[in-house]
């Protein structure tokens, strides 16, 4: 197993979180989905490079990373259980009282 | 083999150290407190950011944490900057409290906790740091902007500023994982050491892209300011006013920090790319606010003109541009809060947030409707007032460094710009108020917020003099 092989299933894994909020028209929770995926491409670029390069400071990163992933995840569900409550649909289609 | 003690010197970040203190105190005092607590607790978290000021002021240059964490007078130029946001919108805030009958202290501990995000990203030295910071502030002003529980425009600004923000984050962070990659180091200066000596390879480019993108999201920047105008609208008037100047500057330091301490170097790649993003910016404002109907809505467009004009001053890339935008930020700053303060004045007394519902102002409310008379001509860029001045900065580093085309784009654009600003005047001035409109008593708070920022247009429009050479003692470290 080479860094290749690990910086390109971090790429496959960025790529299907940002496509995964821009194509979803159904769900609020894929796009929360989506957004974990992100973080875990990135933790995973971090654990390579850190092996690789021979330096501990990805890793710590990593650490921060998945700290601020899961207080993310829970100010993110917060808001779309109030959303919920207000609109009982968590559509992404319905998301559209704001428009200019 | 003996343990390497790292530099710890906390008294670096004394101010950041008061500030946490302060949220948990105020959280504590929210849950325990008398009765009518919410009014007191904003007035204490104006004495501890205002303490918190003073000991900023007062602090020397240093380093801590291995350079993990800087305090130098950029740092300290930005946070004075963010403690003035913060202490003129929870004075603001007070009359919003009163309307919407909110007597806790969870917002004023977002608020507290967002300002101390921006305080460590101003001083970060470290992209570990800077997301810490940004993520702090942030996560804070998600939840802000959704603060009005029960309104489902306020849920939908949280949602969307949310989804939006992470993924900006993410852009962000996948950026920093490449440059980690190829330097091997996350600290700014290790970063620059190391692409001042190596060859940059495509990677490295990318990851500058990247980061670059995900702070363009924070700044709201064109092309990435789509979450701008619904946020701006849907979330309560005192928080949209926060979100529109601490953010800000905020991420304006920290790009001001990558781009010049980390990657000097690759100033041929970066620099284009701004200048793209700053003629974005400079025609979304212009151009797309003409068609707003929404107060909020068009202050959010003309927020993305604003960044357009700081970035210009920013790709000038001499002590000058880097003045001007230090010194565009603090008129930014003022005017917004002013105009806010205006916009949230007239909701306590039930006036809608289209620009219809100002009809008139000026019949029932001369010196409301004066007061925001000047700070749209401000926006605008009209002399003798500070927004003037920032503009006339921002032309003058763009020409001196030879970017003659873009200076002359942004004097269009500012132009066009004019426009929209100048139609609130004459809506104010020129229509005919609906009954019983505008019967509202001004209270102090919107009293002094409004005298301050009033003067403030008008002294730094006639006398820049302190202004700039503040702004210019700020920037020496980049020189």
């Amino acid at each position: 197993m080479s860094l290749h092989h690990f910086l390109v299933l971090s790429a496959i894994l960025f790529t299907i979180g940002i496509v995964g909020i821009f194509l979803n028209r159904r769900n609020m929770i894929i796009i929360l989905m989506s957004i974990e995926l992100i973080l875990l491409a990135v933790n995973i670029n971090f654990v390579a490079f850190s092996h690789y390069l021979g330096d501990v400071s990805g890793q710590i990163f990593t650490f921060f990373v998945m700290t601020v992933a899961a207080a993310e995840a829970a100010i993110g569900l917060a808001i779309l259980v109030a959303f919920f409550r207000n609109r009982s649909t968590i559509d992404v289609e319905e998301i559209d009282s704001l428009k200019g | 083999m003996p343990v390497q003690m790292p530099d710890i010197n906390l008294v670096t970040m004394l101010p950041e150290i008061l500030i946490a203190i302060l949220g948990l105190v105020v959280l504590l005092k929210s849950a325990w407190g008398d009765e009518n607590r919410g009014g007191k607790l904003v007035l204490m978290a104006i004495a501890g950011v205002a303490a918190a000021a003073a000991i900023t002021l007062g602090s020397g240059n240093g380093s801590s944490f291995g350079g993990f964490f800087i305090n130098d007078p950029f740092a300290r130029a930005m946070k004075l900057l963010m403690f003035l946001a913060t202490a003129l919108v929870l004075f603001m805030s007070m009359a919003f409290m009163k309307r919407n009958k909110y007597d806790g202290g969870e917002y004023q501990v977002l608020t507290l906790m967002a300002l101390l995000g921006g305080m460590i990203m101003a001083s970060a030295g470290d992209f570990i740091v800077l997301y810490l910071g940004l993520e702090l502030m942030s996560l804070s002003i998600y939840v802000l902007a959704a603060w009005n529980r029960d309104d489902v425009r306020s849920n939908e600004a949280g949602l969307k500023y949310f989804v939006l923000g992470s993924m900006a984050s993410g852009f962000l962070l996948y950026g920093i994982t490449l440059i980690y990659g190829t330097t091997g180091t996350t600290v700014f200066t290790g970063v620059a050491t190391a692409l001042g000596h190596g060859h940059v390879t495509s990677a490295t480019v990318l990851g500058v892209v990247l980061v670059l993108a995900g702070l363009s999201f924070k700044v709201a920047a064109a092309p990435f300011h789509m979450w701008a105008p619904d946020v701006y609208e849907g979330a309560p008037t005192s928080v949209t006013a926060f979100m529109a100047v601490l953010p800000k500057v905020a991420a304006f330091a920290a790009i001001f920090r990558v781009l010049l301490i980390a990657f000097p170097s690759l100033h041929s790649h970066w620099n284009p790319l701004l200048q793209l993003v700053a003629l974005f910016s400079l025609a979304v404002g212009a151009i797309a606010a003409i068609a707003q109907t929404n107060i909020k809505r068009m202050l959010a467009y003309s927020s993305i003109g604003h960044v357009g004009f700081i970035l210009l001053g920013l790709t000038a890339h001499s002590g000058l541009g880097y003045q001007s935008v230090v010194a565009y930020l603090a008129i930014y700053i003022f005017t917004n809060v002013g105009a806010f303060a205006v916009i949230l004045l007239l909701n306590r007394e039930g006036v809608g947030d289209e620009v219809a519902d100002y009809k008139g102002l000026a019949h029932k409310r001369p010196m409301v409707a004066f007061l925001m008379a000047l700070f749209m001509f401000s926006m605008a860029g009209i002399p003798p007032l500070a927004g003037f001045m920032g503009k006339l900065y921002v032309f003058m580093a763009a020409i001196q460094s030879g970017m003659m085309a873009l200076a002359i784009a942004g004097v269009l654009f500012s132009a066009i710009g004019a426009f929209y600003y100048l139609r609130i005047v004459k809506v104010m001035y020129f229509d005919q108020p609906a009954e019983g409109a505008f019967a509202m008593p001004l209270d102090l708070p919107a009293r002094a917020i409004l005298a301050v920022t009033g003067v403030i247009m008008l002294f730094w429009g006639l006398f820049p003099g302190s202004l700039l050479a503040w702004s210019a003692a700020s920037i020496k470290v980049f020189l």
